[in-house]
């Protein structure tokens, strides 16, 4: 897909953090091969009537913008910073004192000063001050404000699509400025005037109308999982029986669609089918709310709403008691600080308790949803699962803390929990790289296209960097995770940097080292490779 | 170039108060009808600014979260880095009022041998955390000009500050750590090059206008001595509205006094606002407990949606091939 080759990994890591000498407002935008994705399709925006859809090509001088553009951006800030304190505070109080310059990964493996998560802001905020500030008004550029113009329109969008959102930024900012909030609000601004990349759009446009972000139709879905089913009658001799849309179980299970499709991700997805045949679970899997993920959050929070109301919709319709979602890094900050506001009270459905040991979530009571990460953890510490760490005995597994589950939520020791109880070799990266300093693995937000590997393979060094750290030190051949971006993201990633390690959902973890009832006697693993030999301890 | 004008707009201050009490002896205007402006401007202004951005309404919880959520009772929740209760919450916005929790963290990233190199980076916190508190300390130690008889408090501050008794007046230990923070907050900006690189004239201005309030203070104490009885009936006039402004003062004081004023009349128009911002920041102030406790969107509005019914018409056939149930045969 990409037309140039990227640049080798020895030549990519000669960054070079010193700013121009120029004045960051007197640089134009440059907007560079392999570092951005393809332009919105107008069949894609059609699809969910948002406006100005039509066919663009971000490298072409003319993005066919409407006559009235500046308007509707202008209008479009004014709204927003009456709709949201996060906005209307974060454009005003930052005090540029750089301590989240060198906390962003597409700064660090970039050097592009516009990457400082203070300047990704200035951006936007230097916009504001001129239209929006009296001090803006009367000093223009010495007050930091400036004219919006077509370049500093294709400025935003060009770096509005170089972060992912993952708040790292935030953290370290004495004032809790989130630079993922004004891109949130950015971008926005560019769906405004059709002005979003196609691998948010397209997915968006499938969610909405087929259930999912990979277009799957409900008989595609079925088949998909039939495959896992023969898969896993072949490689454990037990015959897993999931259902479809079906009224009256008591649990509606929703994953990320990517967990369907591709290498890594299906062998999470057979591991969740796995475990919920042991545990002779009475849930059901929906065609219609067949997404956990949610590629409208990253295009509006209107749309975001409009994606996630089918999950609740379709709880209500099938009669469940309560929701459990996979393993997914955005659709958990989504569900975990967005769903409630959008679509409670959930009254409809009963507060969660594990059917196997009675365990009440009481910290999802309100939202009836739980995550399959905290429920297997609970089933272990209750000894209800018969686990053969063993058969993992071929892995020295690292993990990684996804961005969204990590500050947005504060999910780390549920996932290690359930990590050393399966896996007997894991080595923890360094402290400034995991947990809620995590670094993002740089293609989140709807940025894991193809055609932007340079900009990913940047983004994704710090993380890479780390984990390399262990592979060399610790002989980490396994790098675990809580995310399908991350299940799709980090295999090449790992590929270009760390050659040698590879990527895996934790619940594929989980099934391998699952004894099944009635199973025969194992010779291979989920990706049908030979389990290592009993006692042997192989290459550790 | 932010730099060179601030510093400008600083000597131009002080030249104009150099003019205006020297040269045409407008000692009250200075001493009293200034001061009172920029109390005025600071009050109203501060108090716009917050009413503003307290308009704005805070649609989603969205805490950014530092620490263990609140999860079973086995694992060990990170109750102020990750609140989920309001106390937690108290917690959390003291740490990060009164010590500077977030800055705390601060680290450095570095490439050596390709290899990116963390390491903990405490100096912005410490200098930051450093002015700050004695910034406030010495606002509390200038309470003794605008009360008669000195509370306790303010004379326990003034003798904690004091400490080690050293020189004649006592040497306070604020001025000294105050100038030192301040010079390296503006330092950093000189010489750091992406702060530099990210620094306005807003930034510059401030560190050097309150560089000059600090100059020009320990300049009256210790070195150029003004006539102390006639700053005191000043000040206590200012508090009984009856301000007397004596020309026997010195012209220190006046520069003094119009600088204070100058940061008091700037602050709500500026960045200086960070200090009531910081309170309002939904990313701090909120707790984690959304799967808990619903938050309500004051201006959520019903949206379009593809109900069940439209997609079961799209793929009915195909569902009922594959065996899916459906709910219109």
């Amino acid at each position: 897909m990409a037309k140039t080759k990227i640049p080798n990994p020895d030549e990519l890591g000669k960054i070079d953090y010193t700013p121009p000498k120029k004045h960051w407002m007197d640089i134009p935008v440059e907007i560079k091969p392999d570092m951005y994705c393809h332009g919105a399709k107008a069949k894609s925006l059609k699809v969910v009537d948002f406006p100005n859809a039509r066919d663009w090509t971000p490298a072409e001088a003319d993005w066919k913008l409407p006559e009235d553009w500046k308007k509707i951006v202008l209008e479009g800030i004014s709204e927003r910073l009456k709709k949201y304190r996060t906005f209307h505070v974060f454009m005003d109080i930052c005090v540029r004192c750089g301590a989240c310059a060198d906390k962003c990964h597409f700064f660090l493996g970039s050097g592009d000063p516009k990457n400082m998560p203070v300047l990704r802001a200035e951006l936007l905020r230097s916009v504001y001050r001129k239209y929006f500030t009296t001090g803006g008004k009367i000093f223009g550029k010495t007050a930091g404000a400036r004219e919006l113009t077509l370049d500093v329109l294709k400025e935003w969008w060009y770096y509005f699509y170089q972060c992912t959102e993952c708040r790292r930024c935030s953290l370290f900012c004495p004032y809790g400025i989130d630079q993922a909030e004004i891109t949130i609000i950015g971008r926005e601004l560019m769906n405004l005037l059709g002005l979003n990349i196609e691998w948010i759009a397209g997915p968006t446009a499938n969610c909405y109308m087929k259930g999912n972000h990979l277009g799957l139709e409900p008989h595609t879905i079925k088949s998909t999982i039939d495959f896992f089913v023969n898969d896993i009658e072949d490689i454990t001799g037990v015959k897993v029986e999931p259902t479809f849309n079906r009224k009256g179980a008591e649990i509606l299970f929703i994953t990320p669609s990517g967990d369907l499709f591709a290498d890594p991700g299906i062998y999470t997805a057979m591991g969740y089918l796995m475990l919920f045949h042991e545990l002779g679970l009475d849930y059901t899997w929906s065609t219609y709310a067949s997404e956990g993920g949610n590629f409208g959050f990253f295009t509006s929070n209107e749309m975001a709403k409009r994606l996630h109301s089918k999950i609740y919709a379709e709880a209500k319709r099938l009669g469940v008691k309560w929701i459990l979602g996979g393993e997914c890094g955005h659709m958990w900050r989504v569900w975990h600080q967005y769903h409630n506001t959008w679509f409670g009270p959930m009254d409809f459905l009963e507060e969660p308790v594990s059917p196997i040991t009675g365990t009440k979530f009481a910290n999802a009571k309100s939202t009836k949803v739980v995550h399959l990460v905290e429920f297997t953890a609970d089933l272990i510490k209750h000894g209800k699962l018969k686990l053969d760490p063993s058969r993992n005995d071929n892995l020295v597994v690292t993990f990684h803390d996804s961005c969204n589950t990590s500050r947005g939520m504060g999910f780390f020791e549920e996932p290690r929990y359930v990590i050393k109880n399966v896996c007997n070799h894991f080595h923890e990266m360094p402290d400034d790289t995991i947990r809620e300093r995590t670094f993002c693995c740089g293609s989140g937000s709807g940025l894991n296209a193809s055609e932007n590997m340079e900009l990913r393979m940047r983004g994704g060094f710090p993380r890479a960097n780390a984990v390399k750290f262990v592979h060399e030190k610790h002989g980490v051949n396994m790098l675990a995770n809580i995310c399908a971006i991350d299940r799709a993201a980090l295999p090449p990633l790992m590929d270009y940097w760390v050659p040698g390690v590879r990527v895996t959902g934790t619940h594929e973890l989980v099934a391998n080292a699952l004894v099944m009832k009635g199973e025969k006697e194992r010779t291979v693993n989920l990706r049908n490779e030979p389990l290592p030999e009993k006692g042997g301890d192989s290459d550790v | 170039m932010g730099l060179g004008l601030s510093l400008t707009a600083v000597i131009a201050l002080i030249l104009l108060v150099f003019a205006g009490v020297k040269g045409a002896n407008l000692h009250l205007l200075f001493g009293a009808v200034i001061p009172y402006a920029a109390f005025i401007i600071f009050t109203i202004g501060v108090i716009y600014r917050v009413v503003k951005w307290g308009r704005s309404p805070v649609p989603f919880r969205i805490p950014t979260t530092g620490g263990q959520e609140n999860s079973f009772p086995w694992i060990k929740q990170n109750k102020f880095d990750n609140p989920s209760t309001t106390s937690g919450v108290i917690v959390r916005m003291l740490l990060e009022v009164f010590a500077f929790r977030s800055l705390f963290r601060l680290t450095k990233s570095e490439l050596k041998d390709g290899k990116l190199v963390h390491g903990s980076d405490k100096w912005l916190w410490l200098a930051g955390l450093a002015f700050h508190w004695c910034f406030l300390i010495i606002l509390i130690r200038h309470l003794r000009f605008f009360t008669q008889n000195v509370p306790f408090v303010i004379q326990l501050f003034e003798a904690l500050d004091a400490f080690f008794q050293v020189g004649v007046p006592l040497l306070y230990l604020t001025d000294i750590f105050l100038v030192g923070a301040v010079t390296y907050l503006f330092l950093r900006r000189v010489v750091f090059p992406q702060v530099k690189y990210i620094s306005l004239a807003a930034d510059y201005f401030p560190l050097l206008l309150i560089l000059s309030i600090a100059v020009t203070g320990i300049l009256m104490r210790y070195f150029i001595r003004v006539d102390i009885v006639g700053v005191k009936q000043l000040t206590m006039g200012l508090v009984t509205f009856s301000p007397v402004a004596s020309e026997s003062i010195g012209v220190i004081f006046y520069i003094h006094v119009f600088l204070v004023s100058v940061l008091f009349a700037y602050f709500p128009f500026s960045k200086l606002m960070h200090m009531g911002g910081v309170l309002l920041s939904p990313t701090r102030n909120l707790a984690n407990n959304n799967r808990m406790v619903r938050h309500i969107n004051p201006w959520d509005y019903p949206v379009h949606v593809h109900t069940y019914e439209e997609y079961e018409n799209d793929f009915r056939e195909k569902m009922k091939k594959a065996g899916i149930p459906v709910e219109k045969e």
